[in-house]
């Protein structure tokens, strides 16, 4: 560990407080949710239709209460999870019945279905009873606000989702790289959009008390953004996305129950931000250092095998020779030859004839392997 | 069973489909004998591809119906292998050559039932038939075009098929992917398999295929290249906007 503050935080938080555990666990199963079956969204290219599911449920949780009276978490769930699916279909009917595309329904339907939760929450607060008090910990999220009935509803419905995902984890996977193919097959494509629509309502719904309606897309898309830096496979990518979106859950959750005035939300998804950045800089192979790295080896490499041909194509013309050439006639060629010189001389490519250069047994076969550039 | 059923493949009446109010396909009949290698050939718009889509039931016609084995298609699907557009798919998606193949098996598993060993030795002797053996590990993103396509034909023939529709199987692939596939088409040919590609390369027609439907919204021929593929056809095909190399016929 290598900042004590924070592991003493964690250790506090899953050992002895009883109210920092409710948090970190609540916090790690939506992370885990949110981030497994983000994959999926990321995958499809469905990223901001989470955008749109969480802006869209804000009504929902409103309705709920406004109807029932109740802020049972399972009532107000239900009530976001209804609001965050009929988004969902809107966006599918303005695009079906209009000329409207894709992202401008998504972005009707966000603001549109966000516009008038706020509109009811505003209505919701002004009444005179007391009993609307904290709705607005839907906004930006309240960890510190969760209890145990909160924990238990998302543990739950959470389970529920990942065991459904699993459970057609092949269908879903076909769904995601070829729909037509899958459908030649029999396979009925529209339907299992539709289940993996849900299950991502699912998963954003439970986080919503946790991380707020504005935010809690980013926990759809960034553990699975940053999951897939680091493998090619599939399945690994959505466990690693619920172990990124359940780390930065748990860290950014704990963080900000402990400091007063540290909106969760915020914090979580600043943690999840934390975690796409090395991501994107240091996942071997798709990360960009070590993209930049392989581009200045291949340069090189190239650079040499270039220097080399050239050595050996003067080698032909002159056939009578003494096989060896300046470094001046090498560089017109190629371009910064001495330095290339020397390093082909340090792998015993090419010797030195006086002030002039020339292939060595080695260099000459060399230069026949590499590929012409 | 007519003996109409037991030499035909494919059966198209009167396929009419629409995008809005623009007609993609017209009144299209055709029929394609068993054990034949057909081409689809047409300028681009023509409704190749809808053509293909519409008797697999990926677009809904507004009119027409196609047999498959003299059945409708929904009941039939075992006898058919479906190859799309290489580009229709994202090489970037996160799975290995192998998973890849193993998708054209997942009708036959059933829901919920994952890949067991039957499926994947089938899987790795549809590799070695398109020559990527090699490969089965490879992610898929790591594959150049060619081998991209050749993949897509090993998931179809890992399903065991009668009749393969291929749409464009000869696009933008090298030429040992070329002839990788062309000696795969002749071997299935030899089975007695049936075959409807969409073709764009009117030069080789008459050398791969043995029957060719020329399409532009409506079907303007269709039969034996021998018969059909003549410059007239050609002309009316596409307009007086090509030439054709003087090759009226096989």
């Amino acid at each position: 560990m290598p900042d004590p503050g924070l592991s003493h935080l964690l250790a506090v938080a899953l050992f002895s407080d009883y109210t920092l555990r409710t948090v970190a666990l609540g916090s790690a199963a939506l992370g885990i949710t949110s981030g497994a079956l983000g994959t999926f969204a990321v995958l499809r290219g469905q990223s901001l239709l989470g955008d749109a599911i969480s802006h869209a449920a804000l009504p929902g949780v409103a309705l709920a209460f406004l109807l029932t009276g109740s802020k049972a978490p399972l009532v107000l769930v239900v009530g976001a999870a209804l609001a965050g699916f009929l988004g969902t279909l809107v966006v599918l009917g303005v695009t079906r019945t209009t000329r409207i595309k894709y992202d401008s329904a998504l972005g009707i339907v966000l603001s549109v279905f966000f516009g008038f939760g706020l509109v009811l929450l505003t209505f919701i607060q002004r009444r005179p009873d007391a009993t609307q008090a904290g709705l607005d910990r839907f906004l930006f999220g309240q960890a510190a606000a969760l209890l145990r009935r909160d924990l238990i509803t998302q543990a739950v419905l959470g389970a529920v989702a990942l065991a459904l995902m699993l459970l057609v984890w092949k269908e879903l996977k076909l769904l995601s790289f070829d729909p037509d193919f899958g459908q030649s097959l029999g396979f009925p494509i529209r339907a299992l959009d539709v289940l993996l629509t849900s299950l991502l309502v699912i998963a954003i719904v439970i986080g919503l008390q946790t991380v707020g309606v504005v935010l809690m897309a980013a926990m759809v898309i960034a553990p699975a953004a940053a999951a897939r830096q680091w493998t090619d496979r599939l399945g690994l990518v959505a466990l690693l996305a619920g172990a990124f979106g359940a780390a930065a859950g748990v860290i950014g959750a704990v963080l900000s129950a402990e400091a007063e005035k540290l909106p969760t939300g915020p914090t979580i998804v600043l943690c999840a931000s934390a975690i796409v950045l090395i991501s994107l800089l240091f996942a071997p192979r798709r990360g960009l250092l070590w993209r930049e790295a392989r581009g200045r080896r291949d340069r090189g490499r190239l650079r040499l095998a270039s220097v080399l041909q050239d050595l050996a194509a003067l080698e032909q013309q002159h056939p009578e020779s003494a096989h060896a050439h300046s470094a001046a006639v090498l560089a017109v060629m190629s371009g910064g030859a001495e330095r290339s010189l020397h390093e082909l001389e340090q792998q015993g490519l090419v010797r030195r004839v006086g002030e002039e250069w020339a292939l060595t047994e080695r260099g000459r076969v060399r230069a026949e392997e590499v590929e012409p550039a | 069973m007519s003996v109409a059923e037991k030499t035909v493949a494919v059966e198209v009446t009167d396929m009419t489909v629409a995008y809005g109010e623009k007609p993609v396909l017209w009144d299209v009949d055709l029929e394609v004998p068993k054990g034949v290698l057909m081409a689809i050939v047409g300028p681009n718009g023509a409704g190749k591809t809808t053509l293909i889509r519409s008797v697999l039931g990926l677009v809904k016609p507004a009119a027409g119906r196609a047999l498959v084995h003299g059945k409708p298609y929904g009941e039939q699907r075992r006898l058919v292998a479906y190859v799309p557009q290489r580009g229709s798919v994202d090489w970037d998606f996160p799975t290995s050559v192998l998973d890849v193949v193993l998708m054209g098996r997942y009708g036959r598993i059933g829901w919920v039932r994952r890949p067991g060993r039957v499926d994947r030795e089938a899987a790795r002797e549809a590799l070695e038939q398109v020559g990527m053996s090699d490969y089965a590990g490879r992610q898929i993103s790591q594959l150049s075009g060619g081998q991209q396509q050749r993949v897509f034909l090993a998931r179809a023939l890992v399903q065991h098929a009668e009749v393969y529709f291929m749409d464009e199987p000869f696009q933008g692939v090298d030429a040992t992917t070329e002839k990788a596939i062309v000696e795969l088409l002749r071997a299935l040919r030899e089975q007695g398999k049936t075959v409807i590609a969409v073709h764009h390369d009117l030069q080789t027609v008459p050398e791969y295929f043995d029957q060719v439907t020329l399409l532009n919204v409506r079907r303007i021929a269709s039969g034996p290249v021998a018969d059909v593929f003549t410059e007239e056809n050609l002309r009316k095909t596409y307009g007086g906007r090509a030439a054709f190399f003087g090759q009226n016929g096989a």
